[in-house]
């Protein structure tokens, strides 16, 4: 990996990483309403949606299916026959639409009134587990042919399910008893990879300097990402700067 | 052949499960002599089998259990973390870190089980995007896992000898997995397909819908 200097760094946050300081920086339901639109439209997709149920069981909801989709939803009881939700329900591995079972005739009914409804035919949906039992899901659809659609979740698969996370770490923020910058801060070992990182040490020169493994470091790196809700180690080390987490 | 189970399926594998927890009961409680919970059944279970998590079993051809495995996402609950956070820097916690804990071999079983549930683990990180496995493990363990070609790289340990426990990850690399199925006599494709069955083959979908 090359070295990250400071002023590359700075000068190279990308469209998407630009919605997730914006994802990062919401205080409301109406804040991640608007970064579910701008990544919709980021990713050039017909919707994008993330759905959660929080620790007393409340539900909340962010996204961009049309008002009567929502409502049309909610007065046929589709979540009985939805096989997304059937699908994910209680899971915790991605799931591409394509794999779940349609072949009832009520969900078959369901797909066709969804398509009218401008629901895409093709999608992704990860079901994410949080603490204390919190489950949420978040779904990418769109329409298109099955080669298309390969190839857009080949690509981006992986940052969609960071992504579905960061909305769940802001949605957590909401929960009443949030103990607030309870998982913001970075340990002791974090904080030294990263600032190494900062100043352009290699991953090998980390490992070394730190006396560890780079199969050890990694995994500060993984989890200084996801506190950070970054997409990559140079998004991370970014972030971590900006909040001022470590100096260099 | 391997099977992908999450534990709110396991009524639909009444032999797989019974078995699974018995054989785990013997394995922890009797030969390991760990302080694990068995209850009236003889079942060997803990709260971790309470939060749904994933099993991966090895099915022998008799359709009983040979060995299994199971797994949880490090963003929920997690034994690392809500036991063994002093043998790891900070709560390992991250949507690509899937914890794997209870590897456990039916008696009688050989090395080749082992292998086949270590493939089976390598399917769920090439077909989800998980890049590390964290999980607790005795020493007994470290040499089953060197055997079968995919040893983890400890994190931390307590104790000495054979009371040692460790913390340890492991990482999804290509050629280890092709190593893993050349111990487990399983061909790569073959274990591609056992993932693919249970996870919603569209090859499977397309038949049902034309049948």
């Amino acid at each position: 990996m090359r070295g990250l200097r400071n002023a590359d760094m700075l000068e190279t946050e990308t469209t998407l990483e630009r919605i997730l300081s914006e994802l990062e920086q919401a205080d409301s339901l109406d804040g991640m309403q608007s970064v579910s639109e701008a990544l919709r439209d980021y990713y050039d997709v017909d919707h994008l949606v993330y759905h959660w149920v929080d620790s007393r069981g409340d539900q909340y909801g962010c996204g961009t299916y049309s008002e009567e989709w929502q409502n049309k939803y909610v007065a046929e009881n589709y979540l009985r026959i939805d096989p997304v939700v059937q699908g994910c329900y209680r899971r915790f591995h991605p799931v591409d639409w394509k794999r779940l079972d349609w072949s009832s005739k009520a969900a078959r009914e369901f797909l066709r009134v969804s398509a009218e409804y401008g629901v895409g035919n093709q999608g992704i949906s990860i079901p994410i587990r949080g603490p204390n039992g919190q489950f949420a899901m978040f779904t990418v659809n769109t329409s298109c042919d099955d080669d298309t659609w390969e190839r857009f979740s080949e690509e981006n698969r992986r940052d969609l399910i960071l992504i579905a996370h960061y909305f769940n770490e802001k949605a957590l923020e909401f929960e009443p008893e949030r103990q607030p910058e309870q998982s913001q801060s970075l340990s002791p070992r974090e904080v030294d990879a990263m600032t190494l990182l900062a100043i352009g040490y290699s991953r090998a020169q980390v490992a070394n300097s730190l006396s560890i493994s780079e199969h050890t470091l990694r995994v500060y790196i993984e989890s200084a990402r996801f506190k950070l809700g970054a997409l990559n180690t140079t998004h991370a080390v970014a972030r971590a700067m900006s909040r001022g987490l470590i100096v260099i | 052949m391997l099977r992908y189970i999450y534990a709110d399926q396991l009524g639909n594998y009444p032999r797989l499960a019974n078995e699974m927890f018995t054989h785990r009961a013997d394995q922890f409680r009797t030969r390991l002599g760990w302080d694990v919970s068995v209850d009236a059944r003889g079942h060997e279970r803990d709260e971790y089998d309470d939060l749904n998590p994933l099993y991966v079993i090895w099915e022998t051809a008799e359709g009983g259990h040979g060995g299994s495995t199971r797994f949880l996402p490090t963003t929920g609950p997690v034994m690392v973390n809500d036991h063994f956070s002093h043998l790891t820097s900070s709560p390992i916690r991250s949507p690509n870190i899937w914890e794997c804990t209870r590897f456990c071999m039916a008696p009688g079983q050989g090395a080749n089980v082992a292998a086949a549930l270590m493939l089976g683990g390598g399917e769920l990180m090439n077909g989800f995007d998980v890049r590390h496995f964290v999980g607790v493990f005795d020493a007994r363990m470290v040499r089953i896992y060197s055997r079968v070609g995919s040893s983890p790289e400890v994190l931390g340990s307590i104790g000495e000898g054979r009371e040692q426990i460790s913390v340890g990850l492991w990482e999804f690399q290509k050629e280890a997995q092709l190593r893993v199925a050349q111990r487990a006599g399983i061909s790569p494709e073959i274990s591609k397909a056992w993932f693919e069955r249970a996870f919603g083959l569209k090859l499977a979908m397309e038949f049902a819908a034309t049948a």
